[in-house]
């Protein structure tokens, strides 16, 4: 029997953030890529998808600094090395497309010369200045980062389903926003 | 955190489960992920490639203006200026947008041809456009593209795109097809309203005496939160073109719009009318009752002009929905569809190399 003194779960603040990010990543993504391909609802969602991006870079620093300040849960025991090094990959290029997506977009605005619209009259300044080669680059930058982390989302999601109905290693556990105490010296009943 | 309670045997596994249910698990993994992926494709379009999209619509306009790299896929041809706008506060009561308050906000604009054909001679029915971007002290803007006919030829996207289709001449030809035309007017009354509404306002001779009109209803909210329908439009204060150049030389607008220029500052009046309740705003082909109030809320002034090979406004997309606070788009649907459209344009041209412009630096500063 191993003996950890690791905790269970993340830390509130954490899977809060886990549940909260994650609705609003796959409600950005699907905006995202609906936006570009309506004429008629274009413009509602991308006025949705500036503040949206935002807030989710906000959230994004947040949940960065709190996972670093705390300390993870360990992964379950079956878990071979080699998967433990793909979900430290995986979740270190989750971390970088949640900043990076908001950060390209806001770059991509300022370098084709747009206003950083919030809401009402807030709005952002430039962070690049306008310059047309890079407003190019940056849009592009932006469609592939954000197929790349829909394409992750989905192999994060098969991957905990995964283990979760099939393997019932209780690895969701450490992410439920509820608080769960494994029983002493058994699995889950 | 060290409780005991936490203690656990990470080695102790529940029973592997009978293969059936692990397959049926399997599978509901997959197609719950392969549901999620479908709706994915299809929110962008990818099952509906016959849809009329952004991309589609620039298509078309590059399918009949041919490939022009760098240009703007519509207005292709055009010429930048800078200048002021001058508010004497009149529009205050309507709209708490900045650029209402009275002062002086500078303006970058561009004058240009309507067509993708950056390199077309400049003739007297070519619809002529004035785009402006006011630059309000607080960062915010109002970007708006205007064109010399009183109102738009058709009330939605998907008519405004088989509507260039069929006035287009065939590439094959050369000729529009004018029986084609006839029975899209035919079955489009307010196409043919507009047409008329359009005739009964001859062209001027140049674009420093031309009236420009937004076309689109939008929303004006004011400081109390009131919402009012309205149009504006530009009235010019000069007549026409100073110089002499024959409407046969490939650039005499673009020259006498330098020419003029040159000799001193252009103005015209911004004047905002007034919607009624129950005024349609979503009908860009129908002019609203002559007896609307007309507000003249200040002055452009036009003063320097610049080949777009050197201008930066050349890299600025006349997006007609970027608006500052008190400016709202209306129920339009055609707002939207400009938007969307310009951006997919916009795109494209960043990317692209650069050709120079017809009307050179050389020709501006001559």
């Amino acid at each position: 029997m191993t003996t950890t003194n690791r905790p269970a779960q993340f830390a509130f603040l954490s899977r809060i953030l886990h549940w909260l990010m994650a609705a609003l990543l796959v409600a950005m993504l699907f905006i995202g890529v609906s936006m570009v391909a309506s004429l008629g609802d274009y413009h509602w969602l991308v006025a949705l998808h500036r503040p949206l991006g935002i807030a989710i870079l906000i959230l994004a620093l947040i949940r960065l600094v709190t996972r670093l300040l705390t300390e993870a849960p360990a992964l379950p025991a079956n878990i071979s090395p080699a998967e433990r090094l793909v979900i430290k990959m995986s979740e270190l290029v989750l971390y970088t497309l949640f900043i990076a997506l908001p950060l390209v977009g806001w770059a991509m605005l300022s370098a084709g010369h747009y206003p950083i619209v919030m809401f009402g009259s807030v709005h952002l300044p430039p962070i690049l200045p306008a310059k047309p080669e890079l407003y190019a680059t940056l849009r592009k930058t932006h469609t592939i980062l954000a197929y790349l982390l829909f394409l992750t989302f989905l192999a994060h999601a098969g991957a905990v389903l995964f283990h979760t109905l099939i393997l019932r290693d209780g690895i969701l556990n450490r992410m439920v926003p509820w608080t769960v105490r494994p029983a002493k010296g058994e699995s889950r009943s | 955190m060290n409780g005991s309670e936490l203690d656990r045997d990470p080695n102790t596994l529940p029973a592997r489960l009978p293969s059936a249910a692990i397959f049926a698990r399997l599978a509901g993994i997959g197609l719950l992920l392969a549901v999620i992926a479908g709706l994915f494709l299809y929110a962008g379009g990818w099952l509906t490639p016959h849809a009329l999209t952004p991309a589609a619509m620039v298509d078309t306009f590059e399918r009949l203006n041919g490939a022009h790299p760098g240009f703007r896929r519509n207005h292709a041809k055009g010429v930048c200026v800078t200048g002021y706008f001058d508010s004497n506060g009149q529009g205050q009561g309507l709209s708490k947008a900045q650029v209402f308050r009275a002062g002086r906000v500078p303006i970058v604009g561009r004058f240009a041809l309507a067509g993708g054909q950056p390199f077309a001679g400049d003739t007297p029915q070519t619809v002529r456009s004035l785009a402006i971007l006011f630059k309000q002290a607080d960062g915010e803007e109002w970007r708006t593209a205007m064109v010399n006919i009183p109102v738009f030829v058709v009330n939605n996207p998907q008519d405004f795109h088989d509507f260039l289709v069929v006035t287009s001449p065939d590439p094959q030809t050369g000729k529009v097809d004018t029986a084609a035309v006839g029975a899209f007017v035919g079955k489009h009354p307010e196409t043919a309203a507009a047409l008329k509404e359009i005739g009964s306002h001859p062209f001027s001779s140049g674009f420093g005496d031309s009236a420009y009109y937004a076309l689109n209803a939008f929303r004006f909210v004011n400081d109390t939160g009131k919402s009012t329908a309205v149009r504006w439009w530009v009235r010019p204060e000069q007549g026409g073109a100073a110089g002499d150049f024959a409407t046969t030389d490939k650039n005499y607008l673009f020259d006498g719009l330098i020419t003029q220029i040159h000799s001193g500052p252009l103005r015209w009046h911004v004047i905002v009318t007034v919607g009624q309740p129950g005024d349609p705003t979503a009908q860009a082909a129908s002019a609203w009752p002559a007896d609307r109030q007309q507000i003249d809320v200040g002055t452009i002034t036009i003063d320097t002009i610049e080949s777009e090979d050197t201008s930066a406004t050349r890299d600025i997309n006349f997006d007609p929905l970027v608006l500052p606070d008190g400016i709202s788009p209306s129920d339009d649907p055609l707002l939207s569809a400009r938007s969307a459209a310009y951006s997919q344009s916009f795109i494209r041209r960043e990317g692209e190399k650069k050709s120079p412009s017809d009307v050179s630096t050389a020709e501006v500063s001559k």
